[in-house]
């Protein structure tokens, strides 16, 4: 039987619809810095430099990029609070 | 000259962050922030008179420029008119593909209107930069495409100090039919640049940058370049800039331009520069591992970057002022994110050295001492923070 894939349920949301460089970086380390550690981010962005910038946040601060996902122009990014 | 700013025991090198308003822009501003003369658009006499001190005001921008007085509009700030720049040329584009160049050292405003317009669905070229942080004129022209409706590259990156080939840069885009905007912020007065003789279309100001009031700027227009406003009212700045004029404030960047292109005659960037240069020698000859960024002959005088290895910026930056010292890490956005800054990776640092970035920016009352306070005292600074940095001895 095949297994079904496991839905992630974030524990808080962000929306920087809108927003550009660095504003959606400065608004998920305010947001990550008051979560608990494994604690679960949804980060919505349409800034076209999001992707790189976000990536490049999760690896310098070790926080986990769990998934990324694009529709329509938005990028919705789940993190995990790793420390 | 009375010193601006910052007092008198306080080494203040942090000019482009902000720079102390000279006093003399102050006194020719006072009476307009205390008589009344305000609304160049009144119908009354002292309406009359706001319009006069705006046009003087604009003639003394547009001569720092090296451009027409009538291609002057004026901004609430730099950001505002590189705004109006990049968007305005591209929405007055029409519906064709619009497609952008500009390089990956640029301001953050310049960087976003871009990417605002590639969310629009046009296209950005950001063009790379070598290890100084300068772009190749050629990779520009091989850039250019059919659909290329502006270029937009600064004439010196605010982060390393160095001075884009404006001239050859020029050339391309003259030659191709293509506008080219210059965010002129940190090099007018301090480098030769001549809007009209140079070529140039569009020239961003920035009045703190020229030891005027924060919260005026200004984009000057090489006449016959076409711009959708971007700010929509009742028509002021030709149309191009609705919103009644902040007179003090333009008055005031008037005076600060025409000081500004006078001390530029006299031998202030010369001055800046002995005094950058004594810095840079001091710096490297006592810490070791203390790199300059950027290039070391081909950037402006008053700027000096560095990067750091086994120091962070904000440790260094934090006991430096609690000396007495005021300095930056030379990007606003990296100390927001905690990441390093756009500009660093693009020339390409050492992962090592890009959470040691410092950046010196002398100005008008910058002085020798100065430079000697922080030759003195940055060292033992950096000495300390390494040796906490180090792993204890087991």
């Amino acid at each position: 039987m095949a297994t079904e894939p496991k839905v992630l349920i974030p524990d808080r949301h962000i929306d920087c619809i809108g927003l550009f460089c660095p504003m959606p970086i400065v608004k998920t380390r305010e947001a990550i810095q008051r979560m608990g550690v494994g604690d679960l981010l949804a980060m919505l962005s349409d800034d076209p430099a999001s992707d790189a910038d976000v990536r490049s946040w999760c690896q310098i601060t070790g926080n986990e990029l769990v998934e990324v996902s694009r529709e329509d122009g938005v990028y919705r990014f789940l993190v995990r609070k790793t420390r | 000259m009375e010193r601006g700013g910052a007092g008198p025991d306080r080494v203040y090198l942090d000019y482009s962050g902000f720079s102390p308003v000279d006093p003399r822009v102050l006194a020719v501003m006072r009476p307009f922030l205390e008589a009344g003369i305000g609304n160049p658009s009144a119908p009354h006499s002292l309406g009359s008179e706001a319009r006069e001190s705006l046009e003087a005001a604009r003639a003394k921008v547009a001569r720092l420029v090296g451009g027409a007085a009538s291609g002057v509009i004026f901004t609430s700030c730099a950001t505002e008119a590189n705004n109006l720049a990049i968007r305005g040329v591209a929405l007055r584009s029409g519906d064709r593909a619009r497609h952008v160049v500009t390089s990956a050292v640029e301001h953050i405003s310049v960087l976003n209107a871009c990417r605002d317009l590639e969310k629009a669905g046009g296209a950005v070229s950001m063009l790379p930069v070598d290890a100084e942080g300068r772009v190749d004129p050629e990779a520009l022209r091989k850039a250019l495409r059919p659909e290329t409706v502006l270029v937009s590259i600064g004439a010196a990156c605010a982060e390393v100090g160095t001075l884009q080939p404006m001239g050859d840069i020029a050339r391309i885009t003259r030659a191709a039919g293509v506008p080219l905007h210059v965010d002129a912020v940190g090099a007018l007065g301090r480098m030769p640049l001549g809007g009209e003789a140079m070529g140039l279309d569009m020239v961003t100001v920035s009045s703190n940058d020229l030891y005027g009031p924060p919260g005026a700027g200004a984009l000057w227009v090489r006449p016959g370049i076409k711009l959708m406003p971007q700010m929509l009212g009742g028509g002021q700045e030709g149309g191009y800039r609705s919103g009644t004029e902040n007179l003090p404030a333009l008055v005031g960047l008037g005076v600060a331009a025409e000081l500004m292109r006078a001390e530029a005659g006299h031998g202030e960037p010369a001055r800046l520069a002995a005094l950058r240069e004594r810095l840079v020698d001091g710096l490297a000859a006592t810490i070791p591992d203390c790199r300059l960024t950027g290039s070391r002959t081909v950037r402006l005088p008053q700027h000096a970057s560095f990067v750091l290895r086994g120091a962070k910026a904000d440790g260094v930056l934090l006991d430096l002022d609690l000396c007495g010292v005021a300095a930056s890490s030379g990007s606003a956005c990296g100390q927001r994110t905690g990441t390093p800054s756009h500009v660093l990776r693009a020339i390409g640092c050492a992962p090592q050295e890009m959470e040691g970035s410092l950046c010196f920016t002398l100005g008008r009352w910058s002085t020798l001492a100065d430079v000697d306070a922080v030759l003195d005292r940055l060292p033992p600074i950096v000495a300390r923070l390494r040796q906490l940095a180090l792993p204890a001895p087991r």
